[in-house]
Order: structure tokens, then C-alpha cells, then sequence
């Protein structure tokens, strides 16, 4: 019998994640094509309340395994019942939407099962042999690769694949009791922190205003803030804003900071280094906003405006406002 | 103690990438290479670990062609005490899961307290070999570590961690892996005395056979995953780019964005 193609599917709050209904998605479409079951896999101290949700999403099964062990991320408590579940039921296809938690568990995974793992990937041929697209260099080229055995997992990047949606049908969701060895437990989690943040990380948001060394100081990116209040989007910051200590790394988009693929991406101060460019480069649409009208940032950009950004990004704010009424 | 930091020699990240038609590897021709960003991370906090707990022996070591060498050169000069090339033509094709089977084969036996790399070498951008080294020498894995401290006297290490959003602080028990994140120290830049003395301080080359690997586990053969095409993308934007003043340029881009792209 043809093997399963699963979906890794991430929860928070109870709800599956927007990139794991993306993964959902994107491993419906292969079990279609290959005529095979979906399933899904919840993983969690309260994974049942996700997989009731995902089970709506057009899985044929949902496996759900919940233990208390599970509260806080780790990666091997979580790769022995991931791990412990793929070799159970050895499905063809193991589908990740990319993130921190998803990298670090498919990478310890495969490793362990000497499975084929491709990471971030954009494009994927799945009708005959399985051939995925994914970037390297920081997506300065593009590489397609085949597979030498299964499993293969596959993490996806966010916002390239269509999330999937409920289908009126709701899955069977079997429930799983976690078998853990005592090394699982060799890392203590000792504290979480979640800072305070009134915006969405770079990496999760459909808007980015990023702004960069014409920001010139740290508390003139409150024009930045304010533009980015009206559109509900992330702040992000180039990597001369970040080197001098203006901005968190975390912020930082670019080769050594986040690659990212927002629906619109506005850079405002920022020249366009190749390193900052193929950080944001598969960015829906692009807009530069500096003074420089020969900024390399221009001969990427879908739109963009010269002129002082300490005037344009203030009108652009009270324009976006006024048209949001 | 003894700490082994895992370097790449990688294209610089100012380098403009070209790949000649048919090629599954990018054209070398004119360009830099410097240690992997996030290995320089992990490089530097063996320095400060040395600089903080005092006799702490560092390894640099690297998997590449001979002229990886040059990564291991510029770790002898920051302050590491010996270093590994891991080269052998039969890597030719190898993937991360190969590069981290030999990387583990060459860590073996070394008795390291902690391993150090990279949260990702910035030239395949895989993310896992760290973590697959880690797996094979049956060891706990942080990744992306933001901060580091070691009980040398308990055994143990307090790892501040990035996840999605949030972040952990994580107690585990020496010897384990952690590879870095940028905002864990500030590397520095040799100094011309140690760039004089590393000239005098030893590289050993391991090959396929030192490590005890059968031709099945290397190169093509042994890799999971094989690169049929390589390509540089190419996405064709607008470049409408508006000039003259805020007051008539900050409508005409709302309208754009709103009418014509559809993303407000």
C-alpha cells in the first residue's frame, strides 16, 4: 500500500498555526495526487484542543499526542514522539511550515532516521518523483533537489503555499501516549520568556516597514512605529541599524538576520546592501522610500519614492490612515 | 576543559552569486571567502569561555577542500589552540547529513566538554548540521543560542535560546552542542601576534579513512539529498519610482499599493 503524507502541525493557544495549515495544504495537495491518506500530527501538553481544530482541515487521521512532559518546547521529548509515530506508521512524506521549533525538530529527527530533509522550501514537483525548490546563499540562487530515500521531510517556507481550509468533514483524532527514555530529559527548561511585544515578529507578519542606516538614530524609528501601527505590520531594521545598536537583532532582516516574504515590504532609509536585498528579496511587493534616487534599492523595488523619509514616511502614514478612514 | 568550535569557509555575504547554465554549483571565479557569520559567533564565545573559566583548550575544526584551511588559519590567530581539516575528494556530492557523519566521526573520542557552531553556514543555509552532529555523537543539542554560561565545577551550562517569538533559558549537563545566534557576543579581529604565531601552530587533515568511513557514507553516495539544478532567480519588479514632493508623492504610493497592487 502507497504510504501516507503527514503534516507536522504546530499549535498555539490550542490553534493550529497559520504556517502548519500551510503545511496542511501543501501535504493535501501530494496525498491527492498520489492518491494516499493525509495525516497530521499534534504534539503539545494540550495538543487535543488543536487537533479537534485541525481535524477539520481535511486530514483522513490526526494523531494526537498530549503529555504535561510536553509543555514547554524541547527537542527531544518532542523528536522521540514524533519520531516513535513516524516509525509506527512510516509515512512517505513529512510536511513542516517553516519556524525555529519546526527546523530544530525535523534536523534532529532526520538525523536520527536517516531521513531526506530539505528546508525552506518554495517550490515542490510531487506528481512523479519528488523534486523541491529551495534557496541557498540566502535566496542569491535557487537549487532543486531529489530525494534518496523516505522518509523525506520537507519544511516550508511561510506565506509561498496555500493555507488549507475546512473541507466540512472532520477527521478521527487518535490519541497517543508518549514513551519517553530518561536521556529525552537531558535539557531542563528553566524559564520562558515572551517579551513584551505589541507587534508580530518579522518572520510571522504580512507587512514589514524596515528602516536603516538614514534612520540616523534610534528614537527617530518612532515614524517608522507609527507608519507601521497604521498598516498593522512588523518593524524590521537593516543590519547597519542593528550593528550600531538602534534596533534589536531579532529585527534584523538580511543574510545573518531573517530571510522574510511579506505581502509588502517597506524599506525606508535603507540603500539596499545584497545582503539586506535577498533577505526581503521574494517579498510580494517592494517599496524604497530614500533620498538617494540612485540607491540600489530602487532597481528592486515595485515602488518607490526619493525624497527625505523624515517628510515622505509621515505622509505616507497620514495618507494610509486617511484612506482606512 | 575542551571546546571544539565547527567552522565553513563560505562565499563572502557581499559576494553577488553567479551560476554558469547547467552547473549545480556556483562559479568560484573572483570570489571571497570568509568563516561563516554565525560561526564567528561561535568561535568568539570559545574565546570568552577561555577568557572567563581560564584553561579552556579550543579546537577549530572545519570540512572543506584544502583551501578551507584558510578558516581554520584565521581560528589559530584568534586564540584556538589546534585545528582539524576534515578533506577527503570523496566528499565530492556530500550533503549536510554526510558532512555531519564525518564531523561527528572527526569530534569523536575528543573528549569535548562543549561543541560550538553556527546556527547555519550562510552558503547551503541547511540549519542542520549543528544539530546532526549532535544526533550522531549522542549528544543534547541548543540552538540558537543568545547567551552562555558554564559551571565548570558542576558540569553544567545555562543557555539563553531563541524560539519563535519567544525565548527559553535552558539548564543542561555537559558535554552538548549549541550553535549561535547573532546577538551572542561581538567577534573580534586577530591581532598581528596572533596572526605571527597561529603560522607556527599546527593543522591536521583527517581523510575519509582516518575517520573510519565506509565509501557507502560519503560524498554522493552516502548523501539523503542531491541537487539536480541550480539557478539564480530572477523576479521582474515594477520600479515605479515617484519623484517631486511628499505632498503629491505619499498619495500617488497609497493609490498604487491599494489599486494596482492590492496589499492595503
Amino acid at each position: 500500500m502507497a504510504k501516507d503524507i503527514w503534516a507536522f502541525i504546530e499549535a498555539r493557544d490550542g490553534k493550529p498555526r497559520k504556517i502548519s495549515l500551510e503545511a496542511i495544504g501543501k501535504a493535501k495537495e501530494l496525498a491527492g495526487a498520489r492518491g494516499v491518506k493525509l495525516g497530521a500530527v499534534v504534539i503539545g501538553a494540550d495538543a487535543g484542543a488543536a487537533a479537534a481544530e485541525v481535524a477539520k482541515y481535511g486530514p483522513d487521521v490526526v494523531y494526537a499526542a498530549e503529555d504535561a512532559k510536553l509543555k514547554d518546547y524541547s527537542t527531544e521529548p518532542y523528536a522521540r514522539v514524533l519520531g516513535d509515530l513516524v516509525k509506527e506508521h512510516s509515512p512517505a512524506v513529512v510536511v513542516f511550515g517553516v519556524s525555529i521549533l519546526a527546523k530544530d525538530l525535523a534536523a534532529r529527527l532526520a538525523a536520527r532516521l536517516g531521513a531526506s530533509l530539505a528546508g525552506d522550501v518554495v517550490g515542490l514537483e510531487g506528481d512523479g518523483e519528488l523534486v523541491a525548490t529551495r534557496p541557498v546563499y540566502a535566496g542569491k540562487a535557487q537549487t532543486k533537489v531529489g530525494f534518496k530515500g523516505e522518509p523525506v521531510f520537507l519544511t516550508i517556507r511561510p506565506n509561498v503555499f496555500p493555507a488549507a481550509t475546512p473541507d466540512g468533514k472532520t477527521a478521527e483524532v487518535v490519541k497517543v501516549s508518549p514513551k519517553f527514555e530518561d536521556k529525552d530529559f537531558r535539557v531542563q527548561v528553566k524559564e520562558t520568556i515572551i517579551p513584551k511585544k505589541e507587534r508580530v515578529d518579522v518572520l510571522e507578519a504580512d507587512i514589514i516597514v524596515s528602516g536603516g542606516r538614514g534612520m540616523k538614530a534610534p528614537e527617530n524609528y518612532a515614524i517608522i512605529e507609527k507608519l507601521a501601527d497604521q498598516l498593522g505590520a512588523a518593524v524590521g531594521a537593516s543590519r547597519a541599524a542593528v550593528d550600531a545598536g538602534w534596533r534589536p537583532y531579532s529585527d534584523q532582516v538580511g543574510q545573518t538576520g531573517k530571510v522574510v516574504g511579506p505581502n509588502l515590504y517597506v524599506a525606508c532609509g535603507i540603500s539596499g546592501a545584497i545582503q539586506h536585498l535577498v533577505g526581503m528579496s521574494s517579498s510580494k511587493v517592494i517599496v524604497a522610500i530614500n533620498k538617494d534616487p540612485d540607491a540600489p534599492i530602487f532597481k528592486v523595488c515595485d515602488y518607490g519614492i526619493v525624497g527625505d523619509l523624515f517628510e515622505v514616511v509621515p505622509a505616507v502614514t497620514e495618507e494610509v490612515r486617511k484612506r482606512k478612514g | 576543559m575542551k571546546v571544539a568550535v565547527l567552522v565553513k569557509h563560505v562565499p563572502d555575504t557581499e559576494t553577488r552569486i553567479q551560476v554558469k547554465p547547467g552547473d549545480k554549483k556556483i562559479n568560484e571565479e573572483g570570489v571571497t571567502y570568509i568563516i561563516s557569520p554565525f560561526d564567528e559567533f561561535a568561535m568568539e564565545e570559545a574565546l570568552l569561555l577561555r577568557e572567563r573559566l581560564g584553561d579552556v583548550q579550543i579546537t577549530a575544526v572545519a570540512l572543506g577542500p584544502q583551501k578551507a584551511t584558510e578558516a581554520l588559519r584565521t581560528c589559530l590567530a584568534l586564540g584556538a589552540d589546534d585545528a582539524i581539516l576534515v578533506s577527503d575528494p570523496a566528499f565530492e556530492g556530500a550533503d549536510a547529513y554526510v558532512t555531519a557523519k564525518a564531523l561527528a566521526a572527526a569530534l569523536k573520542g575528543g573528549n569535548y566538554d562543549l561543541i560550538l557552531a553556527g546556527k547555519q553556514a550562510v552558503d547551503d543555509d541547511a540549519a542542520y548540521v549543528g544539530t546532526a552532529v549532535a544526533e550522531f555523537l549522542d549528544l543534547p543539542v541548543i540552538n540558537l543560542v543568545t547567551k552562555l554560561e558554564v559551571n565548570k565545577a558542576a558540569g553544567t551550562a545555562v543557555a539563553a535560546r531563541d524560539l519563535d517569538g519567544y525565548s527559553q533559558v535552558i539548564e543542561v549537563k555537559l558535554p552538548a552542542v549549541f550553535t549561535a545566534q547573532k546577538g551572542l557576543n561581538n567577534p573580534r579581529l586577530p591581532a598581528l601576534m596572533g596572526i605571527m604565531k597561529a603560522k607556527k601552530k599546527e593543522i591536521r587533515t583527517l581523510n575519509a579513512q582516518a575517520l573510519g568511513l565506509a565509501p557507502n557514507e560519503l560524498g554522493a553516495e552516502g548523501a539523503k539529498v542531491e541537487v539536480k539544478e541550480m539557478f539564480v532567480p530572477s523576479k521582474a519588479r515594477k520600479n515605479k519610482v515617484l519623484t517631486g514632493a511628499p505632498a503629491e508623492t505619499a498619495p500617488e504610493l497609497v493609490k498604487l499599493l491599494a489599486e494596482e497592487a492590492k496589499v492595503l
